[in-house]
């Protein structure tokens, strides 16, 4: 059943955003040029579009987090939408209401679109097999599987400095097993040609046939900086930091945190992004993240944009 | 009564008989040809073989009610040509005491449907620590003894449990999966987890596991039967230790002879399996050990879930899919990929299983049960919910249009099935 592309509707638009895997290269281009025109309107002085206008967008976080729900709800209010924030870790779910009940109930409350969390790779594409047909799920991060807002936001800031795709290596460092950022961020790279993606980790962090992915695996960190025009970290969760996939963040720092002195094995202009919440001392230095080669804070920025674009994309769709 | 099947083109796997002809039945069990019969069917040229006989079937009785019931899964059974079936101890509880395993036996029997052969547990609440009492168990009915899909992850007991089975000769059957390395994983550690961000299970985890059966039966000559093999490197090492000459049998489940991990698409939790789906390469293994006789058998690891238990994201879905009525057509649809004979394609279902388990159906000799399916090989078969009978509705075969379909089905000479 669920092996057609569930994201996209029978004459190619965007339906849902589940994951990057799967979206064309012009569906991708489609969503930056649009971030693009939003950036505009996120230095203006009045920050808001009508493009949502009596819209409802639901914020659906099944897991917690302070940074994605805000970005989000700052671009569906900047489009004029109403936003609704609904924390069910600590509600529906704790009273053993299934996922898909809940997600009956609030469609009920009629919703236009959901963005969605939670902690089991592919949830989102389970809600979005069964919502009504006007509406919209976006993945605000499901597991290990996609975090594809963030994957896209990545690719802008890419694509902001760096113009050409198709010139680049980009190096994506750290726990890649257990980031979704990194799968979304290699899938878009790799769709929009870049000709080596790399990753950098130790053999614990990496999943087991990664190269399938289409990446070079690099288990040094100089060798596998060396030329790169952009450095991708990951964040390294603190339950993984002792015990049977890392001995201590100590030794992870040494081995694997970007410091000036390894990321002068990359090129002179290279640019640094991190997901965040960065970890200082354990992925990277103070002096990388605040130095002159960082692009973490304009990534923020960048994603309110990228957000925007979406929600505006999958909504006239 | 006497019975006789005509016009029907009789396949017996066991003697290799494959030809147009008649069956006859007398007081339960096939008989020598008679002149004047009771009751006479017209098998209409369909195929008339023995009942199949399915290695792995739960009931979900008792405990799981509400996912389905022997009346349900026994007419699934029926329905789909199972005359035998051996039901995994995975029940709650779990079939640990001869009072359970009794009252199964009875109720079954008060079906008068498919004949039900429980595997007892091996270790007491199938908690991989103590022994059940298998003599009483055995004696209550038990067919065998086995830890279903639950983790025996102390070695030690494993092996205590083997010396004692083999003290008086009971059968093993186990399933060759590492507790820790499975820990936690839900697919096959491959190209598709890693691309869906799943935890993986490693195809280690398996042959790990399934090394350190093979030296124990070594160590005890405990006769084991080995469940459900998924991986192509299990199935190298089952035939080394069959080529030793080790007591071990074993079967696979007739959907990893057709899936692998790239059924999975995009979390179809309907492809959550225990094993898991694996590479290509295993499949394609898979397919051809049963062929060449390294896999003795086919079964359909039956396991009805409802919808609750699937309609959640993958990771969290219950493992399992419902089999009865799919295991005569994928089983064909596996021997017409590997160009067998139908009497080679249904020695799987019938007279091997029937080997494993130690019964004497099976066959179409005189003498054996009358326990009889009559099918048509070619008939068209939709795999939809209102079409399964089974009360789980869950297969990765939703909506897909199989051949054989079966048309009557018979055991003790009984019609329980059909015309």
């Amino acid at each position: 059943m669920p092996r057609s592309n569930p994201q996209l509707s029978a004459n190619g638009e965007l339906q849902h955003l589940l994951s990057i895997e799967g979206l064309p290269r012009p569906v991708l281009e489609q969503i930056l040029d649009t971030a693009e025109s939003f950036v505009g309107v996120t230095e203006r002085e009045v920050k808001k579009v009508p493009i949502l206008r009596g819209k409802s967008v639901f914020n659906l976080f099944f897991e917690p987090s302070t940074r994605t729900r805000t970005t989000f709800e700052i671009a569906a209010k900047r489009l004029s939408a109403d936003v609704i924030n609904l924390n069910v870790a600590v509600s529906s779910q704790s009273k053993g209401e299934s996922l898909l009940d809940t997600v009956a109930n609030l469609s009920a409350m009629q919703a236009d679109i959901f963005v969605v969390r939670h902690d089991a790779s592919g949830a989102p594409f389970l809600i979005a097999r069964h919502v009504k047909r006007h509406e919209h799920v976006i993945n605000a991060g499901d597991g290990r599987h996609a975090h594809p807002t963030q994957g896209l936001l990545d690719l802008y800031t890419i694509r902001h400095y760096k113009k050409d795709f198709a010139r680049l290596t980009v190096a994506i460092v750290g726990d890649v097993l257990h980031s979704r950022v990194a799968r979304s961020l290699i899938q878009g790279l790799t769709t929009l040609g870049v000709p080596e993606v790399r990753v950098i980790g130790p053999q614990t962090l990496l999943p087991g046939a990664v190269e399938a992915l289409g990446v070079r695996v690099f288990h040094e960190m100089r060798a596998g900086l060396k030329g790169c025009d952009v450095v991708v970290m990951l964040r390294l969760q603190h339950e993984r930091m002792r015990g049977a996939l890392l001995p201590s963040a100590q030794e992870y720092f040494k081995h694997y945190g970007l410091t000036q002195d390894k990321l002068a094995a990359a090129k002179p202009d290279a640019i640094v992004m991190h997901p965040g919440p960065m970890n200082r001392g354990v992925e990277i230095d103070s002096s990388v993240a605040d130095g002159p080669h960082s692009v973490i804070l304009p990534q923020v920025t960048f994603g309110i944009a990228v957000r925007m674009a979406v929600m505006s994309i999958v909504a006239g769709n | 009564m006497r019975l006789a099947i005509r016009n029907a083109r009789v396949v017996d796997p066991a003697s290799g008989r494959d030809g147009m002809g008649e069956v006859f039945v007398e007081q339960g069990r096939i008989s020598e040809r008679f002149s004047k019969a009771d009751r006479v069917i017209d098998a209409g040229g369909l195929v008339l073989a023995p009942g199949f006989i399915d290695l792995a079937a739960r009931l979900r009785e008792p405990g799981f009610e509400h996912k389905a019931t022997l009346e349900s899964e026994l007419e699934a059974a029926a329905a789909g040509g199972v005359t035998s079936l051996a039901c995994p101890p995975d029940t709650d509880p779990p079939l640990d005491e001869p009072g359970l395993v009794d009252m199964l036996r009875r109720r079954a029997q008060a079906l008068a449907r498919s004949r039900v052969y429980p595997v007892g547990a091996l270790t007491v609440k199938l908690q991989g620590a103590a022994l059940t009492e298998m003599a009483e168990l055995a004696e209550a009915g038990c067919a065998a003894f086995s830890q279903a899909n639950a983790a025996m992850a102390d070695t030690q007991v494993l092996w205590r449990a083997l010396q004692y089975a083999a003290t008086f000769g009971f059968p093993v059957w186990l399933r060759a999966e590492d507790a820790w390395l499975a820990k936690g994983g839900v697919a096959h550690d491959g190209e598709i987890a890693t691309r869906l961000g799943l935890p993986g299970i490693p195809a280690f985890a398996e042959t790990i596991a399934l090394a350190a059966i093979l030296e124990l039966v070594r160590a005890t000559r405990a006769r084991v039967h080995l469940c459900r093999l998924s991986s192509a490197r299990a199935v190298e090492l089952v035939r080394a230790a069959k080529d030793e000459g080790l007591p071990v049998s074993c079967d696979v489940a007739v959907h990893h002879l057709h899936l692998c991990e790239r059924d999975l698409g995009y979390f179809d939790s309907n492809c959550r399996l225990d094993p898991p789906l694996r590479s290509e390469r295993d499949r394609d293994a898979l397919a051809r050990a049963l062929a060449e006789g390294v896999i003795d058998c086919a079964c359909s690891d039956h396991t009805p879930v409802d919808e609750d238990g699937k309609h959640r994201p993958f990771a969290e879905a219950e493992p399992g899919a419902t089999g009865l009525e799919l295991l005569l057509p994928l089983t064909l649809r596996w021997g017409a990929a590997q160009a067998l004979s139908l009497a080679a394609t249904l020695a799987r279902i019938t007279c091997e299983p029937a080997r494993v388990l130690g019964v004497e159906g099976g066959r179409l000799a005189p003498g054996a049960p009358a326990d009889l399916a009559l099918f048509d090989p070619d008939a068209p078969l939709l795999i939809a919910p209102e079409t399964l009978r089974s009360q789980g509705k869950n297969t990765p075969f939703l909506g897909h249009e199989l051949r054989g379909r079966v048309r009557c089905t018979l055991v003790a000479g009984q019609v329980i099935y059909g015309a």
